[in-house]
């Protein structure tokens, strides 16, 4: 496996023109992704993490503008015909969708659903060989052979989110980027479908993205960490490093806020809202909310998103001179 | 599973008919008008005819219509008439039957106002399905949507009298009315006459679907936008699958069923809802004759059109059960599950 990274995202923004103004949903970021990584990426809601996922599968629309650079194994998709994206979906960068109730089309059969994805990339088969296929990829996500010939509301959440995970290894892809996949289930099918996922991402080697709000689900899933604060992105680093020993302000916030077990007493909740992301100032955005607000630099100033050590970038002014 | 579906569905088919006849006896019961003796006062009173033997004729009349029976025999024979379509004699043309008069006037509208139906549905549905599609050129929707508008708001009778006045009257391109030249013989198995029928239908086709048209296109865009914001349309784009294939089974598909329904009922009224077409078109149709025998106090005629009207929705609307599941799977089960 090659040392270049499988995603190199270079100063991406998404932008929505609106009445109101500019909404910055994603200002700046920049990411890279090794090859078999897990990768979180973790926020609050409107932090800009579900955008980024469909910016990443270039399905932002108008009004929505996507500028900066998106390397998928080097090639810019951001420059790719809207045919070429449309191959490179599915095939090589896969989602697995958020709302796993209403994620299947309710009026067609399990089969052709995961069928159709595949006809459409160019796979041609005989119908024996497609009900093969069909069935050994609802075998790899723990499905009985039966669902083929099922519709969406014969199956549980759990069942239909076990197909859309089927659907989006059914190319191999490279990369997986999973939107919330366990949000809409329960917990103890979140655990199961969320074991599903990480099993299937290790065997076939994929890289991916996880995208979420639950910092404790991250810490068991994922290699590394990308914080997010409304548009930008605060912190990322190796899973084990960011939760021993958390560098951004708002991070050991979110870490603290976790329940601890056998510990009593009040929750330490984030207090104050995050900001609006229509026309932000030129600030840091979580200025008004830091416990270690450096008075009259944080408001005027973003900090730059820098690597402090190796493999760990941090955007705080705390950290300024470190290095 | 299935068969307890259709029987439950038939069953309820029957009950519906028979609720309607049902009413349809009692209502003009409890009215208190005897549209015997109205007929025959108003005949005597415009014929000159002298009023002593009006008593006698009266009783004669309801001898034969069956009307000096207990009233619990009426019903009976009423619905087994009811059963075989077997509505009696029209009171204003005595000799004829009504089913015969609904036979002969059904015979001229029911096609041109399917035809008509099916265009409006099938154009208005494909158009509103690329109104709402979000990959459609901005220029589609700044083009048609606002004639759209205007048509769905204009009522029909304005888009009758203006197609009759320019494309008729001024223009000469089609015939100002009628179903077939007045020289013509209804004759269904001559292909001139049909072909005269069909240059006739025209502009009646094109009143009726100009303005239901934009009826069923403005619905179905709004549905498409509703179908578009679905989670599984997301997906659909995610699978990286083609636009055709997005556009016809993930959206058009889903979007369609609400107007299925639609269509059932509109199908429903296909005997009786062109009156105003017809009357305008001067065509001697359904939607005319039901006009007339309300005008002429001809129950019979009118208890025969109400029952057949109520007759066609239940069927329109027993055929759409039938095939809705098909288009639906979630349907079928829900009666299962309570």
């Amino acid at each position: 496996m090659s040392d270049r990274p499988v995603i190199e995202i270079k100063d991406l923004k998404v932008y929505f023109y609106v009445k109101a103004g500019t909404v910055k949903a994603v200002d700046g970021v920049n990411l890279t992704l090794d090859p078999g990584v897990k990768m979180g990426l973790v926020g609050e809601s409107g932090s800009g993490k579900s955008t980024m996922a469909l910016a990443l599968m270039r399905m932002v629309r108008p009004p929505a503008t996507i500028e900066g650079q998106m390397f998928l194994d080097g090639v810019d998709l951001l420059t790719l015909k809207e045919e070429e994206m449309r191959r490179v979906r599915l095939s090589e960068i896969a989602m697995i969708p958020q709302g796993a109730m209403n994620s299947l089309n309710p009026v067609m059969r399990i089969r052709d659903q995961i069928l159709d994805g595949l006809q459409d990339h160019g796979v041609r088969m005989s119908r024996a060989d497609a009900d093969k296929r069909i069935t050994e990829l609802l075998e790899i996500v723990e499905l009985p052979k039966k669902v083929l010939r099922m519709y969406p509301h014969e199956l549980s959440g759990g069942m239909k989110q076990r197909v859309c995970v089927a659907i989006a290894i059914s190319m191999r892809p490279k990369v997986l980027i999973a939107d919330e996949p366990t949000s809409a289930l329960d917990v103890v099918i979140q655990r199961q479908v969320m074991e599903t996922i990480t099993r299937l991402v290790n065997t076939l080697k994929l890289s991916m993205i996880l995208i979420g709000h639950d910092m404790g689900l991250m810490a068991q899933s994922v290699d590394r960490i990308a914080v997010m604060y409304p548009g930008k992105l605060m912190e990322l680093g190796d899973t084990r490093d960011m939760f021993a020993e958390p560098l951004h302000p708002y991070t050991q916030a979110l870490i603290n806020s976790l329940p601890v077990l056998g510990k009593r007493g009040v929750f330490n909740g984030i207090p104050g809202i995050p900001p609006s992301v229509i026309n932000p100032g030129p600030g840091c955005p979580f200025y008004d909310r830091c416990p270690k607000v450096i008075e009259g630099l944080c408001v005027k100033k973003m900090p730059p998103f820098r690597e402090i050590k190796p493999r760990r970038f941090v955007a705080c002014h705390l950290y300024e001179g470190v290095n | 599973m299935r068969a307890n579906y259709v029987i439950r569905r038939v069953f309820f088919l029957i009950m519906v008919i028979w609720t309607a006849a049902t009413i349809n006896f009692i209502l003009p019961r409890l009215t208190g008008r005897d549209p015997i003796k109205e007929q025959l006062t108003q005949q005597i009173a415009s014929a000159g005819r002298k009023a002593e033997d009006a008593e006698q004729m009266w009783r004669k009349y309801n001898e034969l219509f069956g009307l000096d029976k207990p009233l619990w025999q009426q019903y009976v024979t009423y619905i087994s008439h009811v059963a075989r379509l077997d509505f009696g004699y029209s009171i204003n043309s005595y000799p004829r039957t009504v089913m015969d008069i609904i036979i002969s006037r059904g015979r001229l509208t029911l096609p041109f106002v399917s035809v008509a139906i099916i265009i409006a549905f099938v154009g208005g549905i494909l158009l509103g399905a690329l109104l709402g599609w979000n990959k459609s050129p901005k220029w589609l929707s700044t083009i048609v949507v606002p004639p759209l508008m205007v048509l769905s708001s204009v009522p029909q009778f304005l888009v009758a009298l203006v197609l009759i006045y320019f494309v008729a009257f001024r223009w000469k391109l089609f015939p100002l009315g009628d179903p077939y030249p007045k020289t013509m013989v209804e004759d269904w198995s001559s292909l001139k006459f049909i072909g005269q029928y069909a240059y006739h239908a025209v502009l009646p086709i094109l009143s009726i679907v100009l303005v239901e048209l934009s009826g069923w296109a403005l619905g179905m865009r709004a549905m498409m936008v509703t179908v578009e914001g679905e989670d599984y349309a997301v997906f659909a784009e995610a699978k990286g699958l083609k636009n055709g294939r997005i556009f016809y089974r993930y959206l058009m598909r889903n979007a369609l069923l609400p107007s299925l329904t639609g269509l059932a009922l509109r199908l429903g009224f296909i005997i009786t809802g062109a009156s105003v077409t017809e009357t305008f078109f001067n065509y001697a149709g359904i939607g005319s004759t039901l006009g007339a025998a309300i005008s002429n106090f001809d129950y019979f005629l009118l208890y025969g059109i109400v029952i057949i009207m109520v007759m066609s929705i239940a069927f329109a609307t027993f055929i759409m059960d039938m095939i809705y599941p098909l288009l639906d799977p979630r349907i079928a089960y829900r009666g299962q599950r309570g």
